[in-house]
Formats: C-alpha cells, sequence, structure tokens
C-alpha cells in the first residue's frame, strides 16, 4: 500500500494546526468506543469499538444499511441534524470527546473535514471554492489565500489541470474534477481527519483512479475514512478494513489481511459476493 | 451455482485430473522397472504430454479468472494455491520420466537384487500425492498434515537404499552403474515425496491461510491485525 503518486506539496500558509501532534503515525486517532447509535429508538449501530489509525486509510464496507455511513457521519457530528437520533459510548478523536457537552461542533467539523458521494461544489469559482473555508477562518490576506489555493488544489492533484482558469465556474468542471476540486476544499482548513462517503460512486473508472491514487498521497497529511460500496477499491486504498453487518462490526484489521485471510465467514461471503 | 463458483470447480477438477495422472506415471515408471518392461516408457511419455497440457491450461484458467473475478479470501488463495500445485505436479511427471530413463540403464544388464525398499518408497510417495489431493478435494487440514509426516519416511529409505548399495559398490565395482541408476530412482522417489509435500502446504495455505512452507512446527496463528 505504500505505492501510489506522491505530490510534491509547497508548505503550508500559515503553521497547520495540529492538535493531535501527539499522535504517532499509526497510533489511534480516532478510538470508537462501545458505540450504539439509535435513529428514534431503532438501534442502527450495535455495541461498535475500533479505532482508526493515524495517517491511514481506514475502509468501512458492508452491504446496504449496514450501519457503516451512520457510523461515519457520527465522527463529525452530522447525525446531530436529524431529529430523533441518540447514542451511547464514546467517541474521542485525538484524544478529545467529540460528544461531550460543551464541545464546539464547528470547530469539530474543521477538525473532521468530509466529501460526499456526489460532488457538491458551490456555485462560484474554483479559486472562491477553495478559498471559502479559509475566508471563514478569517483569513484575509490575498497571497495567503493563493498560496492555501494552490496548496490545497495541488494536494488533490488538481493544480496543473486548473491553474490557468481559477477564475472560472467550479460547475463546468467534469465530474471527476469537481469531486477532487471539494477534496481540495476539504483540505484547505487542514483537518487532522477526512471522510469520505462513496467519493467515487458517482466517478467513471479515469476519474476513480484519480481519487484512490490521491489517497496515497493525502494519507501523509491526513487520517481517512472511507465508505465504499466498491470492495476491490477497499482492497486498493485501503491500509485498515471494518466490515459491518446489520448494525455490528464484524471483523476489523489490515487490508491484507480481510481480503486475503478473512477471519470471519460472513467477512469471506461478502467480500467475495456470495452474499449482500 | 454462480458462474465464478463453475470456474473454480472446473479448476479444481483439472487439478485432480492432472494429479491422477502424475500418480499413475509414477506407478508406471515403477512397473517398467520392477517388471523389466519398457514398454510402460510409452504410456509415461504419453501422460507427460497431458500433463504438460493441463498445466497450461490451468495457469491460464488461474490468471484469467483472477484477472477478471478480481477474487478475494480463499478465492484468491485458491488460484495462486492452483497455480503452484501445477508446477508441482508437472516436476511429479518429470520425476517419473526420469526414472524410466533410469529404469531403461538397468534393463540392459541383469538384476543388481531384489527390489525392497524401493517398492515401499514408491508406495509411501504415491500414496503422499494422493493424500495430498485427496486434502484438496475434501478441504481436509488434517489429511494435509498427515503427507507432512510422511516426507520423513521417503527420507529414510533413500538413506537406506544409498547405505544399501554402498556396500555392493564397494564389493564390487561391477554394480557401480546399476547400483547408481538404483540410487538415482531413489532420489527421484523422494523428490516425488517433496512435491506431495509442496502440495499439502499449498492446501493448507488455501484452507487456513496459513504459509507454513519452511516451517512445518510453527503452527502459529495468523497475523494480527495492524491497529
Amino acid at each position: 500500500m505504500e505505492m501510489g503518486m506522491k505530490i510534491d506539496l509547497p508548505p503550508a500558509a500559515t503553521e497547520p494546526r495540529d492538535p493531535s501532534r501527539t499522535v504517532p503515525d499509526g497510533d489511534p486517532m480516532v478510538e470508537i468506543d462501545h458505540l450504539r447509535f439509535y435513529y428514534s429508538g431503532k438501534e442502527a449501530v450495535k455495541d461498535v469499538t475500533l479505532n482508526f489509525p493515524k495517517h491511514k486509510v481506514s475502509a468501512l464496507i458492508g452491504p446496504s444499511g449496514c450501519g457503516k455511513t451512520t457510523l461515519l457521519r457520527c465522527l463529525n457530528r452530522m447525525n446531530d441534524l436529524i431529529d430523533g437520533v441518540s447514542h451511547t459510548g464514546t467517541i474521542k478523536i485525538s484524544g478529545l470527546e467529540i460528544y461531550e457537552s460543551g464541545h464546539d461542533v464547528t470547530e469539530l467539523r474543521k477538525r473532521v473535514g468530509m466529501v460526499f458521494q456526489k460532488s457538491n461544489p458551490f456555485p462560484k469559482s474554483i479559486y472562491e471554492n477553495v478559498a471559502y473555508g479559509p475566508r471563514l477562518q478569517g483569513i484575509r490576506k490575498r497571497s495567503t489565500l493563493d498560496e492555501i489555493v494552490e496548496r490545497s488544489l495541488k494536494g488533490a492533484a488538481l493544480w496543473e489541470e486548473v491553474k490557468d482558469r481559477l477564475g472560472e465556474s467550479a460547475l463546468g468542471m467534469s465530474g471527476g474534477q469537481q469531486q477532487r476540486l471539494c477534496i481540495a476544499r476539504a483540505v484547505a482548513v487542514e483537518p487532522e481527519v477526512l471522510l469520505m462517503d462513496e467519493p467515487c460512486s458517482a466517478l467513471d473508472p479515469v476519474a476513480t483512479g484519480k481519487v484512490e491514487e490521491l489517497l496515497f498521497s493525502l494519507k501523509e497529511r491526513y487520517t481517512i475514512v472511507i465508505v465504499t460500496h466498491n470492495i476491490q477499491q477497499a482492497a486498493r486504498v485501503s491500509d485498515v478494513t471494518a466490515f459491518m453487518l446489520m448494525g455490528n462490526l464484524v471483523e476489523f484489521g489490515a487490508a491484507r489481511q480481510v481480503f486475503t485471510t478473512p477471519r470471519d465467514s460472513r467477512t469471506e461471503a461478502f467480500i467475495s459476493g456470495r452474499f449482500g | 451455482m454462480r458462474h465464478f463458483d463453475e470456474q473454480i470447480q472446473e479448476i479444481r477438477q483439472k487439478l485432480v485430473r492432472m494429479g491422477g495422472l502424475a500418480e499413475t506415471m509414477i506407478a508406471s515408471a515403477l512397473r517398467m522397472l520392477i517388471e523389466r518392461d519398457d514398454r510402460y516408457y510409452r504410456e509415461v511419455t504419453e501422460r507427460e504430454e497431458q500433463v504438460n497440457g493441463l498445466q497450461i491450461e490451468i495457469d491460464d484458467m488461474a490468471v484469467r479468472v483472477t484477472a477478471l473475478q478480481q477474487p478475494v479470501g480463499s478465492d484468491v488463495r485458491f488460484l495462486f494455491m492452483a497455480a503452484r500445485i501445477t508446477s508441482e505436479l508437472e516436476r511429479i511427471g518429470d520425476q517419473a520420466i526420469n526414472i524410466c530413463q533410469n529404469a531403461q540403464h538397468l534393463l540392459k544388464a541383469p538384476p543388481l537384487k531384489p527390489f525392497v525398499d524401493i517398492p515401499i518408497m514408491a508406495e509411501i510417495a504415491k500414496r503422499m500425492v494422493r493424500d495430498s489431493l485427496d486434502a484438496l478435494i475434501r478441504k481436509d487440514v488434517s489429511i494435509a498434515e498427515r503427507v507432512l509426516t510422511e516426507e520423513d519416511k521417503v527420507d529414510a529409505f533413500r538413506d537406506q537404499v544409498f547405505r544399501e548399495l554402498l556396500t555392493y559398490m564397494m564389493a564390487d565395482p561391477a554394480t557401480i552403474p546399476r547400483a547408481l541408476s538404483l540410487i538415482l530412482i531413489s532420489r527421484n522417489l523422494e523428490r516425488v515425496g517433496d512435491h506431495a509435500t509442496n502440495i499439502a502446504e499449498e492446501v493448507v495455505y488455501w484452507i487456513q491461510g496459513r504459509d507454513i512452507r519452511h516451517h512445518h512446527e510453527d503452527l502459529a496463528g495468523l497475523e494480527s491485525n495492524a491497529t
């Protein structure tokens, strides 16, 4: 999993926030402990305990309705926006409990960026899409914003394709470019964790390949958690893989182990396409 | 049955057929030696062609299924196992040819001595081949592990054959060419046992995901997860 495109990133325009600097690479960055999550009393995530290691790609796989997207959305409290939800258990990100009362959700979402299934660029220029987050953080200086935009677009392997048309509307880009723009937008605020919910499901194989290659370079700076329905994609890009079924965590381990010697027969049946 | 499972099944059947051919090649080579009848040589060479053909067919299928179906878990282990087993079976066939060639030399001269150990050795080697494939058919690790324990017996017979024939050669240098041919045959049979052992190791890998090559005694569990 060490292969892949390496991108030379220019130095950060501002000193990146890194409260996680005490977490060594590979150690738990996201710690989920006995998490149970309910939609109007119905248990969607059942007593899940697992850790996502720092600066690795972790994949969540499982059939539709298994709770993997719910679990992902717990990590930046996206589920808070839904009525009737409740949970027990804890989730810590670089050691901080994110559901603790008084925890600033806006601050959390700066630390935990998200890329969705369908690219959703703002109806603004390419430049403004990327500069949007840093502007909200109060960065006004043009040269600093320029540096952030260039660094983020390079980080998303998009710079060479768009550097001469940064002022054009993002809506004129191809689907694959739009998705990489959303990744650039997410990394512009230097999150610690990047959540990806089926980021390639609307992309063609070429664009999918570009996003997958991108993950190899992004994980050097970010901890990535990806939900995918594409088993082969999980096998290609993830360092660790979690298989969920009906809200339960069935198996969690190194991707090379899960995909070559799964311990649970249900995992084997799912990844080999014999059910699900 | 899914198309993919049918392809896996077809590969398995071809492996078993290839194994059966390899085993009968050893049996025929031994009959040539013991019955002093070189008509068996033709049988062995004809089967070798079939074995070689099956090796190419199975390897091609394994590559094709891997590329097109992108297997995972025990399926991908099965396909790698299959491709490696074909090499072992093809080499068992080569050992049968070598036995025939050594037997040809022996047929040109009167028998050196009655056969005692070599037929027993051949029986064990054939049984090892049969059991290693039986383990594959039945998906039974205990049969594969039995094959692993047989390897030492074959090695012991090879050493015994060598010691005995050494005394013949020391007593009468005229026996050296025949004794050497017999020593080479015992060596061929020992190699058959080695190939059967390799097949059994592959079967264990397929069934349990444990790679026991080079360290049978190490029965430690699987690699722990990365966290």
